[in-house]
């Protein structure tokens, strides 16, 4: 197995706000399923900020994909992003696009011609179960189903890896298990899965392997359920 | 390119309102350069028609023959700064006094009036200091007796020509400062309406040229809108003035298409100054 992220020894620090990362190494394997988890300003969208190459960390590097954060020119970025995709709690959709056209329009700023556009989007979101659904605007979708959009767009490109910032902390049960599902299938398929979340439970259920950050600190990596249930009932 | 075009259009049924107040206040800003200009390009015509009445007169002695007239109309003739030469020879001098003075007729019977010659200049050549250095040439001819030529006059024309060209320029300047300006606003507004459309853009892996080019069409497209309607805004209000208080002139057609053009250009650099700061400012994603 090869390591397609390196984290090493990163921290990234703002000038107002302080330290948000400190010291942060890991490693994600090819086709690995990954939760992060820690609370609020713990540092997760940070860390996945960084990853995506939003950002460049204040010491340590990063490496995603053959792309390094210190040698990374500013216009290797859209390629980087090309081969990532990235779904937001907020799902961030063009509100005056229909679900095919916010699905097609990441293949379109990538030069893909519209022959090959049109079949993978309808392929897209019967993938993510809105294929009856092609033409309807956002606001015209539940909260579940703007996600499920905003992966399958996520998905349009590929990409190795999926960075997903708390894609279900605007979501009721029911949707929650469903993009959960969702993005296990995505995984069982090869593609890389970094979840940041809230959810103790979801993680516990899955037993998977999770990577804890408190106050900008990698407190844990691996995937002890005894301790997250010791932080669930902390919650509490 | 089809892409831009589509995202432009998009843009427009979204926000049209915002689309046509962008190209309307382009259209004004542009409007009030043009009627700058207009007034330029007037008073400079208006100089101009004054400028060729710019003359110098040679009289000549009593007892210049016709074969010394002759020979120097040919040297005047030769001299590069000269448009044309013109002879009035004694008597025709005394009929045209009779004729513009009528009422001192009787005095000027026997009365002897001498020849001249009358020189204008070619444009460019009509300033005091090449006209005194004409006469100058001209007054070392032995036939000629005295050159006149209106000095405070020409002098007079001349600053007021330059105070016009300052002005103009200063002016000018200003209008073109206050209408990049504005348009520079008008076309921020639009790119911070569209702001999370641009950080979707990059997170999908879009590069900045990409990103880039439906605003610059976005703008260049606005530019040439708001240059033809203001075109427009200035052709009318010189045709008012036409009608209803003095004959004006208006725009030739290589002018308007350069200030049509001078829009279009002009929307395409603000947008492209205005998309990169964007850019620049807001992080990657």
């Amino acid at each position: 197995m090869s390591g397609i992220v390196r984290v090493a020894h990163v921290s990234k620090e703002y000038p107002r706000s302080g330290m948000a990362l400190r010291d942060v190494s890991f490693e994600i394997q090819k086709g690995e399923f990954v939760f992060l988890v820690g609370h609020s300003g713990a540092g997760k969208s940070t860390l996945l900020r960084l990853l995506s190459m939003a950002e460049q960390p204040s010491s340590g590097d990063l490496r995603v994909s053959g792309y390094t954060s210190s040698s990374i020119r500013p216009r290797e970025i859209p390629k980087l992003r090309r081969r990532l995709g990235i779904v937001f709690q907020d799902y961030r959709l063009l509100p005056d696009r229909t679900a095919a056209q916010n699905v097609a329009f990441a293949m379109e700023v990538t030069g893909v011609s519209n022959a090959v556009i049109t079949p993978r989007v309808v392929k897209l979101l019967g993938q993510v179960g809105l294929g009856h659904k092609l033409d309807a605007f956002p606001h015209e979708l539940s909260g579940g189903e703007q996600q499920r959009v905003a992966i399958a767009r996520a998905l349009a490109n590929e990409p190795f890896l999926l960075l997903a910032d708390e894609p279900t902390g605007n979501l009721d049960d029911r949707a929650t298990h469903a993009i959960y599902m969702l993005l296990r299938e995505i995984n069982a398929k090869g593609t890389a899965v970094l979840m940041a979340t809230h959810d103790v439970a979801m993680i516990h259920r899955s037993g998977q392997r999770f990577i804890e950050l408190e106050r900008g600190e990698l407190v844990y990596d691996g995937n002890d359920m005894a301790r997250l249930l010791v932080d669930l009932r902390a919650r509490r | 390119m089809t892409l831009a075009f589509r995202e432009v259009r998009l843009a427009f049924n979204r926000a049209p309102l915002l689309g046509i107040l962008g190209a309307v206040t382009i259209a004004f800003s542009l409007y009030a350069f043009g009627l700058f200009g207009l007034v330029a390009l007037n008073i400079q015509q208006a100089l101009r028609e004054v400028e060729d009445r710019v003359e110098v007169r040679a009289f000549l002695i009593e007892q210049a023959s016709d074969g010394d007239v002759e020979e120097l109309m040919q040297a005047l003739n030769r001299m590069p700064e000269v448009a044309d030469v013109g002879y009035v020879s004694p008597d025709s001098a005394l009929q045209r006094a009779r004729a513009e003075l009528e009422e001192f007729r009787d005095v000027m019977d026997g009365v002897f009036l001498p020849g001249s010659v009358e020189l204008r200049l070619k444009p460019g050549m009509r300033d005091p200091a090449q006209v005194e250095k004409i006469s100058e040439r001209l007054r070392r001819y032995g036939i000629v007796d005295e050159v006149r030529y209106g000095r405070e006059w020409v002098e007079k024309l001349y600053r007021i020509r330059n105070v016009v060209g300052v002005a103009g320029t200063v002016l000018g300047s200003v209008f073109a400062l206050v209408a990049v300006i504005i348009i520079g606003s008008t076309i921020r507004m639009s790119i911070l309406a569209r702001a999370r459309e641009i950080e979707i853009m990059r997170f999908v892996g879009a590069t900045n040229g990409f990103i880039r080019l439906p605003y610059l069409l976005d703008g260049a497209i606005k530019g040439l809108v708001g240059g033809g309607v203001a075109l427009l805004l200035t052709w009318v209000t010189s045709t008012l003035v036409s009608s209803t208080v003095m004959q004006t002139r208006y725009f030739s057609f290589g002018q308007m298409l350069l200030g049509l053009l001078a829009g279009g250009v002009l929307g395409l650099l603000v947008s492209w100054l205005s998309i990169g700061r964007h850019l620049r400012d807001v992080p990657q994603g």
